[in-house]
């Protein structure tokens, strides 16, 4: 009995995995083949989807990308013996998976389990490391919990960056009878992958980061907050619940600890703004997703005014390994204030692209060529967009500019979730940045003035500049109207719009019809 | 032809006024119960009826302005009947690197509608989306609850007179 894997991620699925799956356990029928077929999440070398491997005694071994009408010819070459050199000789063959050169090069931590398992086998979960943290927690303080969050030096990877444990220390010094965990895993923000991965892939890491952060501020009840766009990680995550229910992960007396942590998934309703911490709340009250004014913080009136920690699914996803390793172990990783690693996504116009955990330090041309493998298309790179829709578009002089918070906010851009979108030299700069004025309309909740018409007014104001009317005048007028965005906004919708749209008029000036001199001036 | 045969009928049965009074008392004592009650409706019978405000907003202790706003506020909520397939393509930055925007011209232009508009045969209904979360395989398009991705507008079209008639 050979184990055969075939994933069952979203983006193996768009590719054809199901039909893959389906055409290999009939032919290994037909041929009388034994083999068990394991459905885990993807290694996220999408370029390879459908990635199947196949267990030897010397390790997994891939093949791919299969489509349905390679199975024939890879049962031919007897694949199911992978080590045998007919296996090897066909040309799907990709060798150990554990030596991919695009997998070897990365420092997995967040995504330790992701693509080895079956994402819902509680078993395999417990067999490779999980819930080793929470056995840790369990035996700690609430205090020693935080204490290790905040000493890990972990920061919020849904893109804002603060430190998660000085948010957990204000939730657990804040007394009140009930308190909530909610997860952000609203993920809107195009180029951006990693939190349905987690979901779709590992969603028990999810589950023990949240019990984690539920025992240590005195939780008892999380809500995930899950956007309605990815109907297989609602699936998976409700199952993986109910499992973790079932085994005494979930619910009351966690593990016979005595402690309480409830746990339900919620579906957002496709609305970028509620990937906003306090419009997200609100959302969960059952509201419209309107922005909240800051203060109170959430973490002082957060769900239905109690104390709640808001944490995007990488962050709590993260926290496991913390209190499995320990604090040091994660923030050895890292360079400067940007401790641990970044679960990085390589999207758009490139050869090569798929899910890329690296500590930070890592440089953009390394990711964009040796992870990337330079643009699909195969004519030059020439902008960049990381950080979604309210990132900063980035040109090839600023290539070599290191992953981390902090250098990226020295050149006004920022590293948000961790997306990175290549355009090639096709691309319309002008046009991207009126798509940005564009989206902030659709999505915008419509609380403040800047968001709510300074969005539809920049769109009108760019269909000026690219048809050339009154240019200088319109070109200044994109300006005040950017500069009144950002420092007049309630929320980052309509405060980082100006990122794209000013970061493109900077450095691609030519697309606006200016001179470089001119658009210094 | 790309679609198939389906009439839109805003009125509704009796048995799915009854689904909606289940749906109603189910989520009335649920802590912002809107929104899961909102999914459930829509989920079973393809949109939210006006009609069922007042009820809603009763059993809730909401205005029927609250829940005509949360109805209104969320863009995958729709308050009438649409095709019996949706289908969606990404709008986002990603899918426009790998010419979504070809696409989304070339599939108006078969399907004969613009977005937020149902095939004349009822069969599919165009929507636009920002971001699938399949970024990794741009352009992506959603058809009913599957994914795709490096879509082109043969593929789509395939796809569709798959759901249609396979």
């Amino acid at each position: 009995m050979v184990k055969v894997y075939v994933p069952i991620d979203s983006t193996a699925l768009s590719l054809g995995a199901e039909r893959t799956a389906k055409k290999i356990v009939q032919e290994a029928q037909t041929r009388g083949v034994n083999i068990t077929l394991v459905r885990n999440g993807s290694r996220g070398l999408f370029w390879l989807e459908p990635l199947v491997e196949v267990e030897t005694a010397q390790g997994r071994v891939a093949f791919g990308p299969v489509q349905p009408s390679d199975v024939l010819s890879l049962f031919e070459a007897g694949f199911t013996e992978a080590l045998s050199d007919s296996a090897k000789a066909h040309p799907l063959y990709l060798g150990l998976t554990d030596d991919l050169a695009w997998l070897k090069k990365q420092q997995r931590l967040t995504f330790a389990r992701v693509g080895i398992t079956d994402p819902l086998s509680l078993e395999e979960y417990v067999a490779h490391d999980g819930y080793k943290g929470l056995k840790n927690a369990l035996a700690m303080s609430g205090a020693d919990i935080v204490k290790a969050v905040t000493d890990s030096g972990l920061r919020g990877r849904g893109g804002a960056a603060f430190p998660t444990g000085i948010k957990w220390n204000t939730v657990l010094n804040a007394p009140a009878e009930q308190k909530y965990v909610v997860c952000n895993a609203d993920e809107g923000d195009s180029g951006t992958y990693s939190d349905r991965m987690i979901v779709e892939d590992d969603p028990f890491v999810l589950i023990e980061g949240m019990t984690i952060a539920g025992i240590a501020v005195g939780a008892t009840q999380g809500y995930i907050y899950l956007r309605s766009e990815y109907p297989h990680a609602l699936k998976t995550l409700n199952e993986a619940i109910r499992k973790a229910n079932l085994a005494g992960y979930l619910g009351e007396n966690i593990q016979g600890s005595g402690r309480t942590f409830y746990l339900e998934v919620r579906r957002a309703a496709g609305a970028y703004v509620c990937g906003e911490e306090t419009s997200l709340l609100e959302s969960l009250e059952g509201k419209r997703g309107l922005v909240r004014f800051k203060p109170p913080l959430p973490a002082i009136e957060g769900l239905f005014g109690k104390p709640t920690i808001v944490n995007n699914v990488i962050s709590l996803a993260t926290v496991p390994i913390i209190l499995d390793k320990g604090a040091q172990y994660y923030a050895d990783y890292g360079m400067g204030r940007s401790r641990g690693t970044l679960p990085i996504q390589l999207a758009g116009n490139l050869k090569q692209t798929g899910l890329v955990e690296l500590a930070f330090g890592a440089t953009l041309r390394e990711l964009l060529y040796d992870f990337g493998g330079g643009s699909a298309s195969g004519r030059p790179i020439r902008a960049v967009q990381v950080g979604g829709p309210l990132g900063a578009y980035l040109p090839e002089s600023q290539f070599d500019t290191p992953l981390d918070y902090e250098e990226f906010s020295k050149i006004w851009a920022v590293l948000g979730h961790g997306g990175i979108v290549a355009f090639d030299e096709s691309v319309d700069m002008a046009k991207m940045a009126r798509y940005a004025f564009e989206f902030c309309a659709v999505e915008s909740c419509g609380k403040c003035t800047p968001c709510r018409i300074g969005s539809t007014r920049g769109v009108e104001v760019m269909d000026k500049i690219v048809l050339g009317k009154n240019h200088p005048q319109n070109v200044q007028l994109l300006r005040d109207l950017s500069d009144t965005m950002l420092n007049g906004s309630l929320c980052a919708l309509g405060g980082m719009t100006p990122y794209p749209v000013l970061s493109a008029l900077n450095h691609f000036p030519e697309d606006f019809g200016l001179s470089n001199k001119e658009a210094a001036a | 032809m790309v679609g198939c045969e389906v009439g839109l009928d805003n009125t509704l049965s009796n048995e799915q006024h009854a689904q909606i009074q289940a749906h109603i008392q189910a989520h009335q004592h649920v802590p912002g119960g809107l929104m899961p009650l909102l999914h459930a409706i829509q989920d079973d019978i393809g949109y939210v009826p006006e009609v069922v405000y007042p009820e809603i907003a009763k059993a809730l202790a909401l205005s029927v302005a609250e829940v005509h706003g949360v109805v209104t506020f969320y863009h995958h909520f729709r308050t009438h009947p649409i095709g019996k397939h949706v289908l969606q393509i990404c709008r986002a930055e990603s899918c426009q690197s790998m010419g979504s925007e070809k696409l989304e011209a070339e599939l108006k232009a078969k399907l004969g509608v613009d977005y937020h508009q149902t095939t004349a045969d009822g069969s599919v209904t165009l929507l636009p989306v920002y971001c699938l979360g399949n970024c990794g395989c741009s352009p992506a398009v959603m058809l009913d609850d599957e994914v795709y991705g490096r879509m082109n507008t043969e593929k789509v079209t395939e796809l569709i007179a798959e759901v249609c008639h396979g």
